[in-house]
């Protein structure tokens, strides 16, 4: 009984890892087609964030919830204004300039914060179920995953900003129809996935170390939730969660966690050849 | 693509026998470690080149069969001892690979980003695998996969029926140097027949040439096994050269490495990535002696500026560059040749 509870709470909080670590890059690739291979690093930015500002003395939840996406953010709206906004429409090239930015941004952590793996302590303490010890950590990554998703899906379906936003996917013309300028409603855009990036880096930096190449532990695990969701932001993204989620879980039970991310890689494989358009392509076609 | 990245023109037999002289001179005045590992990388960006330049297929897990092509030798050859099985095993398991992943992709109609997504996915579960494989348990043969620590000191390359030969030094050199030489003519070879240039039709225009009648993914899917097949040959000669494969054969840095090479050097030539792996890999080396900048630094900063200012990388610029300069000068000699005609009208009329 105790060890079915805990498979559970493995399960969710694996389901809310992935949606958390997702959201920026499924809300940047819904609304832009523009695929960011930077996002990685994004998140180790903002776990790198909130480590400094929380070894300066600083509130750690401050840290995680407000210093990390403003940070990160800022470092977004940059690159958006440099970079992506030369490439809108050439989905390749911004992969790879993107790609180059991931390159970029790990060599310059590793100048300027060193090739050292640096930590910080979890906030809140363990648990006990039965003979087993548990992360109490864990369980307020599911609940920030929780707020965040509910958070977007209200703003997308009840507020203006999310009409817009809901336009901009449907494309530029949408966006001007509407009276705004699409090219101020993408730099917003990629400003605000950027910002939920380094949310999410905040959010995990307690329960990973960090090194300068951690992006690319999260890269390939926020990408193929990301493309095998499929178009709808919120759902796209919960359902390939918790399909991911379930099934990595389930296999690093059975035989390690090694094995379960290679299960979870392989599934992504079979799922995007068969549903090219992603899981939204097939099903919960008009969800948010 | 423009119309002018056809870029198929015949081969430039003077050029191509003056590098070669040079390149097996290269001997007498330098030592030769280095020299192989930058033709072995060569080799890999030309794999890679052939590719997407010329069939338009991007793949962002081209380390998936550089590394197969590693593996395989050095499994096999502690299996088998003699090195010329394992040799073109190198070659041939990292092609079925590829043709087996490239008709699941091609087969099933997958546009370009999520080829992209699905092969960079399929890097990292063999990334991912090999790390994991540390342990008695993981063994095929006599070869132990190793783990993170990977499989040293196999048997390397011998001369063909005598393991008691070992090639190494120079002699490995020149092997690697015939290697990359062959592989080079045999891309052109392909470019330049039929199946080549329904590659480039492909690349041009897809949709056109499935209406004309041409299978469109077997044509894919056979570049995919032959580009395969090539990068396998890399990573085997790679192997030889390090005497130890790693799961970092599978890394991203190895596979944002040769895509970044291909790009600098232009998409749509062969020579340019060449040149590019040649002159990026020696930076790569340089920059290994010291530690304040880091070569990821270096390597992305240049490829972000080399997808946004010269998209089409070096080579093809170049040409294009020395093209505007030929005509520039062709339009002063006509102009001047008028103006010339023009005052001895002047003067008859006089």
């Amino acid at each position: 009984m105790d060890y079915a509870a805990i498979v559970v709470l493995e399960i969710l909080y694996m389901i809310a890892f992935l949606a958390l670590i997702s959201a920026g890059l499924a809300i940047v690739f819904g609304m832009m087609r523009v695929i960011n291979l930077a996002h990685g690093e994004f998140v180790m930015l903002g776990g790198y964030a909130t480590i400094a500002a929380a070894k300066a003395g600083i509130n750690i939840y401050f840290a995680m919830l407000v210093i990390s996406p403003i940070v990160v953010g800022a470092i977004g709206l940059v690159v958006e204004r440099l970079i992506v906004r030369f490439l809108y429409g050439r989905m390749i090239d911004i992969m790879l300039a993107t790609w180059g930015l991931s390159l970029l941004l790990i060599g310059l952590v590793d100048l300027i914060f060193g090739n050292t793996a640096v930590s910080v302590p979890a906030p809140i303490p363990g648990y006990r179920i039965g003979h087993y010890q548990m992360g109490g950590y864990n369980l307020f990554v599911i609940a920030v995953a929780v707020l965040l998703m509910s958070g977007m899906w209200f703003a997308l379906r009840y507020t203006r900003v999310g009409l817009v936003a809901r336009g901009a996917m449907q494309g530029r013309e949408v966006v001007s129809a509407l009276g705004y300028n699409p090219n101020t409603i993408y730099m917003l855009t990629f400003t605000v996935g950027a910002a939920l990036s380094g949310l999410a880096g905040g959010v995990m930096a307690p329960l990973t170390g960090l090194l300068p190449s951690s992006g690319g532990a999260y890269i390939a695990k926020a990408f193929i939730t990301v493309i095998t969701g499929g178009a709808a932001v919120i759902a796209g993204t919960l359902s390939a969660a918790a399909l991911f989620g379930t099934v990595d879980q389930l296999v690093s039970f059975a035989s390690t966690p090694v094995f379960g991310e290679i299960a979870m890689l392989a599934l992504a494989l079979v799922l995007l050849r068969l549903m090219p358009q992603g899981i939204t392509g097939q099903f919960f076609r008009n969800s948010t | 693509m423009t119309g002018s990245g056809f870029g198929i023109g015949r081969i430039r037999w003077n050029w191509f026998a003056a590098l070669a002289v040079l390149l097996a001179a290269l001997p007498l005045v330098s030592e030769t470690n280095t020299p192989t590992l930058l033709a072995i990388w060569a080799l890999f960006a030309l794999s890679l080149a052939l590719m997407w330049g010329y069939a338009g297929i991007l793949s962002f897990g081209h380390a998936a069969y550089f590394g197969l092509g590693a593996y395989t030798y050095a499994i096999a050859s502690f299996n088998i001892g003699e090195s010329t099985v394992p040799f073109v095993l190198a070659l041939i398991v990292p092609a079925i690979v590829a043709a087996i992943i490239g008709a699941m992709m091609f087969y099933g109609r997958i546009s370009d980003v999520y080829l992209g997504v699905m092969t960079l996915v399929v890097t990292l579960i063999l990334n991912r695998f090999m790390n994991a494989t540390a342990g008695d348990a993981y063994r095929i043969g006599n070869a132990r996969l190793g783990g993170f620590n990977g499989i040293p000191a196999f048997p390397t390359l011998n001369v063909p029926g005598e393991p008691s030969m070992e090639i190494y030094g120079t002699f490995y050199y020149y092997v690697v140097i015939v290697c990359l030489i062959a592989a080079y003519l045999i891309a052109r070879w392909i470019l330049a027949s039929a199946f080549g240039r329904t590659l480039i039709g492909i690349r041009e225009n897809e949709l056109r040439m499935e209406l004309l009648g041409y299978n469109v993914p077997a044509y894919k899917t056979a570049i995919f096994a032959v580009s395969g097949a090539m990068a396998g040959l890399a990573g085997c000669l790679f192997a030889n050269w390090a005497e130890i494969v790693t799961p970092s054969v599978f890394s991203l840095g190895q596979t944002a490495e040769v895509l970044i090479w291909v790009i600098v050097g232009g998409l749509g030539t062969l020579i340019g990535p060449m040149i590019a792996a040649v002159a990026l890999g020696s930076l790569k080396l340089e920059l290994g002696h010291q530690t304040t900048v880091d070569n990821s630094l270096i390597l992305g900063a240049i490829l972000i500026l080399v997808v946004l200012l010269i998209p089409r990388g070096f080579a093809p610029t170049f040409v294009a560059w020395r093209r505007r300069f030929a005509q520039s000068q062709v339009h002063r000699r006509q102009a001047r040749g008028t103006r010339r005609r023009h005052v001895a009208l002047q003067e008859a009329k006089q």
